[in-house]
């Protein structure tokens, strides 16, 4: 027997019984709930990298490359250890085990070993008692280049007897390649003669940066009992405690990452870079605690952002706007490492042609290293620069053959099933995506009919919630999240995932809040903690919600289980009928008959012990082809998408103002409609910036220092200001997938991807101008304008 | 080298030992422990952070930490009344305008800014009382309606919480319950 009264208080903070046991279905998913760090974010209170201090912590500084490409003649750092305040000085050969991200491209140092790669990379650390210290210390390190042949265009550096910028991997191979795709599926040529119609293109997608608010910072600390603890500002713990054990070589099990809260990331957070292991070093060298925080210059040139790509397509289709067949040529500039790169390369084919069902196609990917800051994974990796061109070309084909381009979409739409390319697709609201952003924006009474200068465009897209295969193979899970229960009705939960602002603590409260019944201020979550959490695999590929989600929901069932099962004996009658729900145990037929989740919690935990348990995600195996590569791009589960974008274009300035952008996308079931929106919104928002405003640029000789950056400030690098922007409208679609939490999919990149060409077919139907090059700034936009009226006026003159 | 400043932070006098050229982001964050307000790009660029001085937004990263001598200083952590967290603080929460959270402080600054002299912006007097404030998580929009549904709350004296979901035409108010709903209860103008 419990006593009554175990706690003062605690009966009154139980939710309303009446509105509990009148509920149906969810009662915490679904709603606009709070997140469970939204005060603390708002209030100042929130901890990130740079707001931690320890007593007696040095201040870490990085000397970076000032050549392109250069063999390191000698370092000397003599001077800089001498000046006063000054703990520690590394250099490459203090940290000489490569690193990356990637097990097959471990292609990078801490530190410059014998050459730099681009002017950034890092050649030598110093950690002293202050920041002043250490950048004086930075001046004093004198280190002699050879300078080596550069290469900042890929297909130059793709030639034949082109200056090596890594050595090749195998003999015989070029150096400059960091990867090579080749995949073709159906009969491509057959189906090619087949058509009716061909559309062509050469597109350019520009390269872009992550450019989160916060800069990178990592502080590292060696503990009492040895550990060596790295408080870092990643996407990705539990990859980065990997590196770091490699590259320490220290016992990965007495190394500890923690993950403060990220202030933004978006992918450029997503691997590990050099003031990680330099802090780590630093900390073990001088047993005090380092932190290094990067100025805003160096995040631009720490990059890791969007690839270059140029893109050569042909697509053709039946008379009846049938896709037949694709042909496509990509060619990837990858700057100075791998990064995510061989991923990259596969994505920029393995996710082309979705979502639409396509016949056949195939396409060729060459990544190329060049002497620039190294590409990587931002926000919609590998596949907005190939959806960029994909759009485009469908609607030279609408055009071609006399089709709506939302028409043209409806007639291609994928359904579920597998695609051609062998995955398998289980829920797909594309063709609702369409639906609603048609009606929203006014369409019919829009396209090809508003006045001269006016335009608007369409564009679809597809995403996966998650890659099925971790970074390094193994069968392990690919998500697990541990859930504590305890007598005075709070709940725990920890787990791996990384919040990055995205909001996968809050989602993940918000599951164990439902499952067990308790109101959301009674859950306490903790995550990306190595030490405390359960292993996961980070924030990348979307693939938070669907894997940790569906890992939180197993855990907190078990608990469910064993609460409903107590409650059940109790009142004698089936465990189905007893329900947990805002606050309460209640019984489903008889609502009378109930108790406050907390005295719930106590029977159960009379009965079996300390409640906790543990639940885990594994992606399914058969959701993809056998063939070589085939594994990536695939997914347990794929959103989709659909933008409208309106613009004005002044025709004398080139000027494109957008309007507004109509964003539906379909996330499965919206566990928080305004988490989902504010996804969809932002990457909206990112898309379009990526149209309009952003251009990371690289000199040439012709204009300065081959290969420095041209603007690394958020003055120069024009990120959209809340003056700068259109209306975004989100429109959720909701197509429940069974592999989903609830049905619910990824919202965090998908939305993103449609902007650019829809921003792109816009403008032609406003000007008539097709922009297959990025980013379509007033002067590019003006020389086309000129360019169609030239071509315009020799028509004339031939007629 | 350093010297003793005197500063009035959040109502509190404060005296502190910095480098002579320091400014007074590098003031509140690494000697008075105020790490709410951030620094994100060091030039003046960002916007992260803002504080107010004197009631009106000021970039602190490129202000000599000697030029804020003599004035008001209010931050993040000073916009809260008591216990209770400010209206903008609780609009942006209810709003989901934060979402990383970096930028919020200095947009937070610049907002109760603006609100300090209009309590009824409209929504281009928004953007443009924000525009020194770079947000790369929300593409600004939760932000607008968080700003709006703050200043509604203050002229009207009632907590955002009440008047979100009809100023927003979203679902049921039930939903809006959540960590630290208790302490927002109530939250009204400074």
């Amino acid at each position: 027997m419990l006593p009554d009264e175990l706690f003062p208080f605690q009966e009154s903070s139980a939710g309303d019984a009446d509105e509990a046991a009148a509920g149906e279905g969810h009662g915490v998913l679904g709603r606009r709930n709070r997140r469970v760090e939204g005060l603390r974010k708002s209030t100042g209170q929130e901890v990130y990298a740079d707001d931690l201090s320890f007593p007696g912590m040095l201040h870490c500084r990085i000397l970076r490359s000032t050549e392109a490409h250069a063999r390191i003649v000698s370092i000397d750092t003599s001077k800089a250890r001498a000046l006063e305040g000054v703990h520690d000085v590394l250099t490459g050969k203090d940290m000489p085990i490569p690193y990356g991200i990637i097990p097959w491209t471990r292609d990078e140092h801490a530190l410059a070993l014998e050459k730099v790669r681009f002017i950034g990379d890092a050649v030598a650390s110093v950690a002293a008692a202050d920041e002043d210290t250490a950048i004086r210390a930075l001046d004093l390190i004198e280190v002699e280049y050879e300078p080596l042949l550069s290469y900042l265009d890929p297909e130059e550096a793709l030639a034949e007897g082109a200056e090596f910028i890594h050595e090749p991997r195998k003999e015989g191979k070029h150096g400059n390649v960091t990867k090579h795709v080749h995949l073709s599926f159906g009969p491509v040529d057959e189906k090619m003669a087949d058509a009716d119609a061909v559309a062509e293109g050469e597109y350019y997608f520009h390269g872009t940066t992550h450019t989160p608010i916060e800069p990178h910072c990592a502080v590292g600390k060696v503990e009492q009992n040895g550990v060596l603890t790295v408080y870092s500002s990643t996407q990705v713990p539990h990859y980065l405690q990997r590196e770091l054990a490699r590259v320490l070589e220290l016992d990965v099990a007495k190394i500890r990452v923690v993950q403060p809260a990220v202030g933004g990331a978006f992918g450029g957070k997503s691997e590990p870079f050099d003031l990680e292991f330099c802090v780590a070093m630093h900390a073990r060298r001088t047993g005090r605690p380092v932190k290094c925080l990067y100025t805003r210059e160096e995040v631009f040139y720490s990059h890791r952002g969007r690839h270059p790509m140029l893109m050569r397509y042909r697509l053709g289709a039946s008379k009846e706007g049938k896709l037949l067949a694709l042909d496509a040529r990509t060619i990837l500039d990858g700057g100075a490492y791998a990064s995510f790169g061989l991923v990259t390369t596969y994505y920029s084919g393995q996710l082309l042609t979705a979502p639409y069902g396509m016949e056949s196609y195939r396409f060729d990917s060459t990544r190329a290293y060049t002497n620039k800051a190294p590409a990587g994974p931002k926000r919609g990796h590998g596949a907005v620069q190939p959806r960029f061109a994909f759009e485009i070309t469908v609607d030279k084909l609408a055009e071609k053959l006399g089709i709506d381009p939302i028409e043209i979409r409806r007639r291609n739409f994928l359904g579920t099933g597998k695609t051609v390319n062998e995955f398998t697709v289980k829920s797909n609201g594309f063709l609702r995506c369409l639906e609603s952003v048609e009606q929203a924006s006014g369409w019919k009474e829009k396209f090809r009919q508003l006045p001269s200068g006016r335009g608007i465009g369409v564009a679809g897209s597809s995403y996966i919630s998650g890659t099925n295969y971790p970074i390094y193979p193994n069968p392990m899970p690919q998500a697990a999240v541990q859930v504590q229960i305890e007598r005075s009705g709070r709940v725990t939960v920890l787990h791996g995932a990384s919040e990055i602002g995205q909001g996968s603590d809050s989602t993940m409260g918000y599951i164990a809040a439902e499952e067990l019944g308790v109101p959301l201020e009674y859950v306490r979550v903790f995550s990306a903690d190595t030490d405390l959490t359960p292993v996961d695999l980070g924030a990348y590929s979307s693939r938070e919600t669907l894997m940790v989600g569906n890992a939180c929901l197993s855990a907190c069932r078990k608990l469910g289980d064993l609460v409903r099962g107590t409650l059940a004996a109790e009142w004698q009658v089936p465990a189905r009928r007893v329900r947990l729900r805002g606050g309460w145990a209640l019984d489903r037929e008889d609502p009378e008959r109930r108790v406050p989740i907390a005295k719930a919690f106590q029977l159960a935990e009379a009965e079996h012990g300390t409640l906790g348990s543990v639940g885990h995600y594994d992606t399914p195996k058969d959701v993809h082809g056998d063939y070589r590569g085939g594994t990536i791009g695939a997914s347990p589960a794929y959103s989709s998408t659909a933008h409208v974008a309106e613009v004005e274009v002044d025709p004398e300035t080139g000027f494109v103002e957008v309007k507004t952008i109509w964003v539906a996308h379909d996330c499965g079931h919206a566990l928080n409609p305004t988490l989902v929106e504010g996804q969809m919104e932002g990457s909206a928002y990112m898309g379009f910036a990526e149209a309009i405003f952003e251009h990371q640029v690289f000199k040439d000789a012709a204009h300065g220092k081959k290969g420095l950056h041209d603007a690394p400030s958020l003055l120069d690098y024009r990120i959209p200001t809340s003056l700068d922007c259109p209306e975004f409208v989100a429109l959720i679609v909701e197509e429940h997938d069974p592999e989903g939490p609830y049905g619910a999919k990824e919202a965090g990149e998908g939305p993103l991807h449609p902007s650019l060409p829809a921003i792109a077919n816009a403008i032609y139907d406003a000007v008539g101008v097709r922009m297959d090059r990025l980013p379509f700034t007033p002067d590019r936009v003006w020389r086309a304008l000129r360019e169609k009226e030239a071509a315009e006026a020799e028509e004339e003159q031939v007629a | 080298m350093k010297e003793v400043v005197r500063l009035r932070v959040n109502g509190d006098d404060v005296e502190v030992g910095v480098p002579t050229h320091w400014t007074l982001l590098e003031t509140l964050r690494y000697e008075l422990g105020l790490t709410g307000s951030k620094q994100g790009c060091d030039k003046g660029d960002c916007g992260a952070c803002t504080v107010l001085l004197d009631g009106r937004a000021h970039l602190s990263c490129i202000m000599p930490v000697y030029e804020a001598v003599g004035h008001e200083i209010t931050t993040v952590e000073g916009l809260a009344d008591g216990p209770r967290p400010h209206a903008l603080q609780d609009a942006f929460d209810l709003c989901g305008a934060a979402q990383c959270g970096f930028c919020t402080p200095g947009i937070l600054a610049s907002a109760a800014g603006l609100l300090r002299e209009n309590l009824e912006p409209t929504r281009r007097e928004i953007q443009e009382a924000l525009s020194g404030n770079l947000c790369r998580c929300t593409g600004y929009t939760k932000i607008f309606d968080a700003v709006e549904l703050a200043a509604r709350a203050v002229r009207e004296g009632r907590p955002p919480a009440d008047l979100r979901d009809e100023a927003l035409g979203t679902a049921a108010a039930a939903g809006s319950r959540g960590a630290g709903a208790e302490a927002a209860e109530g939250a009204d103008a400074p």
